[in-house]
């Protein structure tokens, strides 16, 4: 069992659909104890509803009763020359139970429907902050099609159920229990005729929920497919297009489509068994009622009114079953989306937040690899043993071919991965010792891929520092030049970027990004290839803006154009996972090795 | 539009919505009709099967008014049979209606979404430069979801609901008019609330669905952007944002819940009270000797089985609402006229002379045009590099080629052709653009290689791989099968770059297109890619975008694009010397040697 446990944690049984008995059990038990988590914190206000559907159900259950003591306590009475008083007793208490039954109703529709959203809030909010703390490595491998889908598809999976499966269940389960009682009390041998298709039921039950599990949990799945090829065909639009992609793209989407609409169907055909399967049940056993109570009554052991009454019951007994069986339906879809989304929430953090972080009082800036061995997939190294120390307000290049390494360095130094061997030190402090706040407050990384969100360029920019005043914005933009091409915008830096910043160039993309970086004030920058984009003056800009703001904090700057190292004081070349030189640059360029190599080439290619 | 916080979607004349609605959704209708035979099928099964839910009551009452009542107990047998049988008829109709209905159903579902799909690949790139992935998503699933669940049952049942209760209200109306007549006059207060209802919810279901589209986005933000988030540690910063947005949809759908909890408890209440008074008026009536106690049952009975439908109306009309507002969600989308369509023009054997011929491009909207008055020649074979200050209308310049956007005045023509004459497969087959943003797919390296051309061979594939320098691939754990992950990124971003080099040289394209493709590159890798690209563009025409002197050498003549026009055309070495502005946009020794540079 433990074993089992072990390899299917997380969201590793996400692309199984034959998943072993034990396992799904596992998967259950998940699940079940998220939704009672979910649930606990309403524990109160679910006992208050419990409480009004009572009192609504009993009121709707009356009704029938009060028509029957109408007719044969009212109506008699008055035939025979009484007065009214006991037909209106009886019709005001009809329109009293009506009115109680409308009331309380209402009452439960409200509350229920505010505990659900309440709800739907909170796993929202579980789930993406959940999100957010996973590390890179995690999302490389789920994709952001399926971050979507989680988000979406399987929440309103859960929304469905919130929404009118727990009225229905409970409404119907109440009055089954009270119908039963009824049929009883009238009468127990015929109740208990009623009441023998029950075993019947409840195997058929057990059929359609391993049947449908499976169902259902190969519906979210293909769905989720065909979130993730949505998403990403239209994320690269441009591609798709230029490379005249679409008949293929149509007919993988069709494929996955097909896929979705054959699990689909499938569940939609075992519902078209289970349903009519309980009806069938229900109405066989009014049947048997039927010969057997009309058997009983002619032998006059049973009276006309009970028999009547018995069918007026049984058809309120079975109907709640269709009820039943449609929560069952949606139970199971959102039992398949909770599934999965216990699964996102139990996946541990690959860099997970320190039980006690150290705070350091004032930080500095120093690095140091201590032995860092480094691999994104096991087996194949990217970075091999390194150490390397970098003093406080150093300015450091990295330089050496794509694919070398460099990259990787620079997110080891963000703990965007941890290290496989060996340790990372700020200031002497392991990073895998400081919490999330305090590492990024003091560490800043303008990605090879800098991203903006839809908002203004002010929005953008503040990214680097949320409480930053206007003219903190303007005044990191001026520092790098991008203040004017922001100011000639049409409304300034108010401007909306759009999309992904399409509405910007990738050079103003690239700026922007580093504006960001600039306000964030970090005591560690680094720039992974920020400048890549730029012509040569704005790049030039940049540069004369670093040489002050570098001044005092610890830089580390990978470029391939050699003319951002010049503001270095020291130059790491970095090949195939290793340093290979490490020194200041005039030092490298005397040297005759690799980097004055590279130097040579570059003076030649700028000639 | 797409927006966040757009009020006009919430603030929509609710009359002129509810019409736009019901045509939407009427309009597709026509998916269904390859199915109008199975549809019979379960709407006959429908009928069928209501009607044999309610004979069996009847049957019961026969039961207790015929054998027991009497004593006939010959009758018992073959009356408790026919019940029996009816009641495993409405079982198997039942059945035969869900049946028969799956496949109608969620093939309507699955032929919108296809359709959609294939719409949005049509649409330019103005559309998906505005519209989020998040906000199409939620139309492809969550709209459609509700659609196919409004025409797979809440469709049937309205018809049907609405079928039995007139039904059930003429038998009324014919067994004793002054009570029948009661409960159709109940109706009246049921029709006109549903009326105002239906009013308020349409807008405020357009609402949740438009918020949950907005979450949608947010999330997808917040996916894609997780680098950038996580570098600056701002999960809390997002996840602020998201809670706004989530708890705007909290709030709205606790509006559309309360709103709903009220019609649906009226429409309870109001048959409940009308049994009331049927129960009072009908025992005055028996007392008064106009009405017979059996009539009444009978009465009382058929009441008591309309609650149901009654009941259940408000739920399939709050469904048919949102189905409603989906569909308009959808056809929305459906609606957007494609701006870019092909022509009917095929150039047999394309020469690639590619000429801007008083080019002018202007965003939609935006009151200066990023491109004007540009002429440019680009003869068969020639290669130009196209150098300007960043946001000076380069790559806008490079997208008109492919028609990814469209001239706003003046054209662009391949060998004489205008490009829009062209048919789209044409144009793009003839010309082939490596953005300067690689974009890559979650697919194996040879997948994205081969975008749009999967018959390419392996040595066809070998070559490009070749060209770009981006051999590396065969080394991957798996080889051209690796798996790259979302947009290459277990990829370096040289690698990335490479990768997307490669498939745009794939099978030699006779016009290429380079927007600043080698910025990613090491000086020396570089060095190779620039070698084997003049052996590639010595035969093709190339328009290469370009921040640096190395890779304008790879071009014969250089255009300098300067505020959206062409200021000079020429020579590298030509403009170096005579244009001081292109000697400060290309020189890196302009104000600073680069020997002194480093040292
Ligand atoms: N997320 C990842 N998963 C797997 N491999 C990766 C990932 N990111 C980078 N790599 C690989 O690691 C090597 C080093 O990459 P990187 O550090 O990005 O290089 P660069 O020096 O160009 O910045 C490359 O071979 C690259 O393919
Ligand atoms: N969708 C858009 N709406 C409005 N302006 C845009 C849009 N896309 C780009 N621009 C503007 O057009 C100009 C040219 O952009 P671009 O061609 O990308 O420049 P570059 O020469 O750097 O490649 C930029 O100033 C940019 O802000
Ligand atoms: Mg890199
Ligand atoms: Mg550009």
């Amino acid at each position: 069992m433990s074993d089992t446990s072990g390899t299917w944690r997380g969201v590793a049984a996400e692309d199984n659909d034959h998943i072993p008995e034990a396992v799904s059990l596992l998967l259950r038990t998940r699940s079940r104890r998220l939704l009672g988590d979910l649930l606990r914190p309403h524990r109160a206000a679910i006992g208050l509803l419990t409480g009004v559907i009572v009192v609504s159900s009993s009121a709707g259950l009356a009704l029938p009763y009060l028509v029957k003591t109408g007719i044969d306590d009212g109506i008699v009475p008055m035939a025979d020359g009484q007065g009214p008083g006991t037909l209106l007793a009886i019709v005001a208490a009809i329109v009293g139970a009506a009115l109680l039954q409308a009331l309380t109703r209402q009452a439960f529709l409200q509350l229920s429907g505010r505990i659900g959203q309440d709800i739907l809030l909170e796993l929202r909010r579980r789930v993406f902050r959940h999100f957010q703390k996973l590390s890179l490595s995690f999302h490389e491998g789920y994709t952001s099609g399926r971050v979507i889908a989680r988000l979406t598809s399987d929440v309103e999976a859960i929304d469905e159920l919130l929404d009118s499966g727990f009225d229905g269940l409970v409404t119907a389960v109440l009055t089954l229990v009270g119908t039963a009682g009824m049929l009883l009390v009238l009468d127990v041998h015929l109740g208990l005729v009623a009441l023998v298709p029950i075993p019947v039921l409840l195997l058929f039950t057990r059929w359609f929920r391993r049947e449908s599990s499976a169902a259902y949990r190969r519906t979210r799945e293909t769905v989720a497919l065909v979130i993730v090829h949505f998403v990403e065909s239209m994320t690269g639009m441009r591609a798709v297009q230029a490379f005249r992609r679409e008949p293929r793209n149509q007919e993988i989407f069709e494929r996955l489509n097909a896929d979705y609409r054959d699990a689909n169907t499938r569940g939609a055909h075992l519902v078209a068994v289970f349903m009519p399967g309980i009806k069938l049940i229900g109405n066989v056993t009014v049947g048997l009622v039927l010969l057997y109570g009309g058997w009983l009554a002619l032998q006059g052991t049973v009276t006309v009114g009970v028999l009547a009454a018995f069918l007026l019951y049984l058809r309120q007994f079975y109907e709640p079953m269709q009820e039943i069986s449609q929560f069952y339906n949606t139970l199971q879809s959102a039992g398949a989306a909770l599934e999965k989304l216990s699964g996102v929430l139990e996946e541990a953090p690959g860099v997970p937040e320190p039980a006690r972080p150290r705070q350091p009082d004032r930080v500095r800036g120093a690095l140091r690899f201590d032995a860092v061995e480094f691999a994104y997939k096991e087996g194949l190294p990217v970075l091999a043993r390194t150490n390397l120390d970098v003093p406080a307000g150093q300015t450091l290049a990295v330089v050496g071919p794509t694919g070398a390494g460099k990259t990787t360095l620079a997110k080891l130094i963000s703990r965007f991965y941890d290290p496989i061997a060996g340790r990372v030190l700020l200031d002497g402090v392991d990073l895998r010792d400081l919490d999330e706040d305090t590492l990024r407050r003091h560490v800043v990384m303008v990605t090879q891929e800098n991203f903006l969100f839809s908002g203004t360029v002010a929005d953008n920019i503040r990214f680097g520092r949320p409480d930053a005043p206007e003219e903190a914005v303007e005044e990191a933009a001026r520092a790098i030049g991008a203040h004017d091409f922001i100011a000639a915008m049409p409304d300034g830096y108010r401007t909306q970027v759009g999309k992904r910043g399409g509405r910007m160039s990738a050079g103003q993309r690239q700026l922007v990004a580093f504006a960001r970086a600039f306000l964030a004030d970090p005591a560690v920058l680094i720039l992974d290839e920020a400048t890549s984009s730029l012509d040569v003056p704005s790049e030039r800009m940049v540069q004369r803006a670093l040489r002050t703001i570098l001044a005092d904090r610890t830089a580390l700057i990978i470029a391939h154009r050699l003319s951002t190292v010049e503001i270095a004081d020291r130059v790491l070349v970095v090949e195939s996972g290793r340093i290979v030189e490490d020194g200041p640059p005039d030092r490298l360029v005397a040297d005759a090795g690799r980097f004055a190599r590279l130097h040579r080439a570059w003076i030649d290619s700028v000639a | 539009m797409p927006s966040d916080d757009d009020p006009a979607l919430s603030q929509d004349d609710p009359e002129h919505a509810r019409q736009v609605s019901w045509h939407a959704l009427w309009r597709l209708k026509s998916y269904l009709s390859p199915y109008r035979r199975v549809l019979a099928v379960s709407w006959v099964a429908a009928a069928l099967g209501i009607a044999a839910g309610t004979a069996v009551p009847l049957v019961g009452k026969q039961i207790i008014d015929g054998p027991v009542t009497h004593g006939d107990r010959g009758a018992l047998l073959p009356l408790g049979l026919l019940a029996l049988g009816l009641g495993v008829a409405e079982a198997v109709l039942i059945f035969v209606r869900r049946w028969s209905q799956a496949s109608p159903v969620i093939g309507l579902e699955t032929a919108i979404r296809d359709d959609l799909y294939r719409h949005l690949q049509r649409l330019p790139m103005s559309f998906h430069g505005e519209w989020q992935s998040g906000q199409l998503l939620s139309r492809a699933t969550t709209d459609l979801s509700t659609i196919r669940r409004f025409l797979g049952f809440g469709a049937l049942f309205l018809v049907m609901n609405i079928v039995q209760l007139v039904a059930v209200t003429i038998v009324l109306l014919r067994m004793y008019w002054p009570l029948g007549l009661l409960v159709a006059v109940s109706a009246v207060p049921i029709v006109i609330v549903s009326i105002r209802f239906e009013k308020r919810y349409i807008v405020i279901s357009r609402q949740v669905q438009d918020q949950q589209g907005d979450l949608a986005t947010f999330v997808e933000e917040a996916a894609v952007g997780i680098r950038t988030i996580k570098a600056f540690g701002r999960g809390g910063h997002l996840y602020d944002g998201f809670d706004v947005t989530a708890r705007r949809i909290h709030r709205t759908s606790l509006a559309k819940v309360r709103l709903a909890s009220r019609f649906f408890t009226f429409l309870e209440v109001v048959p409940n009270v009308t049994l009331a008074l049927v129960v009072l008026v009908g025992a005055l009536a028996v007392a008064g000797g106009s009405l017979t106690l059996g009539t009444l049952v009978a009465f009382t009975t058929l009441v008591l089985q309309l609650v149901w439908p009654v009941a259940s109306l408000g739920y399939i009309l709050a469904m048919g609402q949102e189905a409603m507002t989906a569909a308009d969600r959808v056809t929305e989308v459906l609606d957007t006229v494609p701006e870019i369509t092909g022509g009917t023009r095929v150039i047999s054997a394309p020469r690639g002379h590619l000429r801007f011929e008083g080019v002018e491009f202007r965003h939609p909207g935006a009151d200066r045009p990023v491109l004007r008055d540009v002429w440019l020649d680009v003869r068969p074979g020639e290669t130009v590099a196209v150098v300007g200050a960043t946001g000076s209308g380069k790559t806008t310049l490079t997208a008109l080629v492919p028609r990814l956007l469209d001239v706003t005045g003046g054209r662009v023509t391949i060998d004489g052709h205008d490009v829009r004459d062209l048919t789209l497969p044409a144009l793009r087959s003839v010309v082939a653009t490596a953005f300067e943003e690689a974009t890559l797919f979650s697919m194996s390296v040879r997948e994205n290689v081969t975008l749009g051309r999967h018959d390419a061979t392996d040595d066809e594939v070998r070559e490009a791989l070749e060209i770009a320098q981006a051999a590396f691939a065969y080394d991957l754990p798996w080889g051209l099968d690796t798996r790259i992950g979302e947009q290459g990124m277990s990829l370096s971003g040289g690698q990335r770059q490479r990768l997307a080099l490669a498939r745009a040289v794939l099978g030699r394209p006779r016009v290429l297109v380079l927007d600043d493709t080698l910025s990613a590159l090491d000086v020396e890798t570089e060095a190779l890619v620039e070698e084997a690209l003049r052996r590639i563009l010595a035969d093709a025409t190339g328009l290469v975008v370009a921040h640096r002197a190395s890779t304008v050498l790879l071009a014969d003549r250089v255009a300098l694009l300067r505020e959206g026009t062409i200021a000079h055309v020429g020579r590298h070495h030509e403009l170096l010397a005579t244009v001081p502005e292109y000697r400060a946009l290309l020189a890196q020794d302009a104000d600073l040697d680069p020997e002194e540079a480093v040292l």
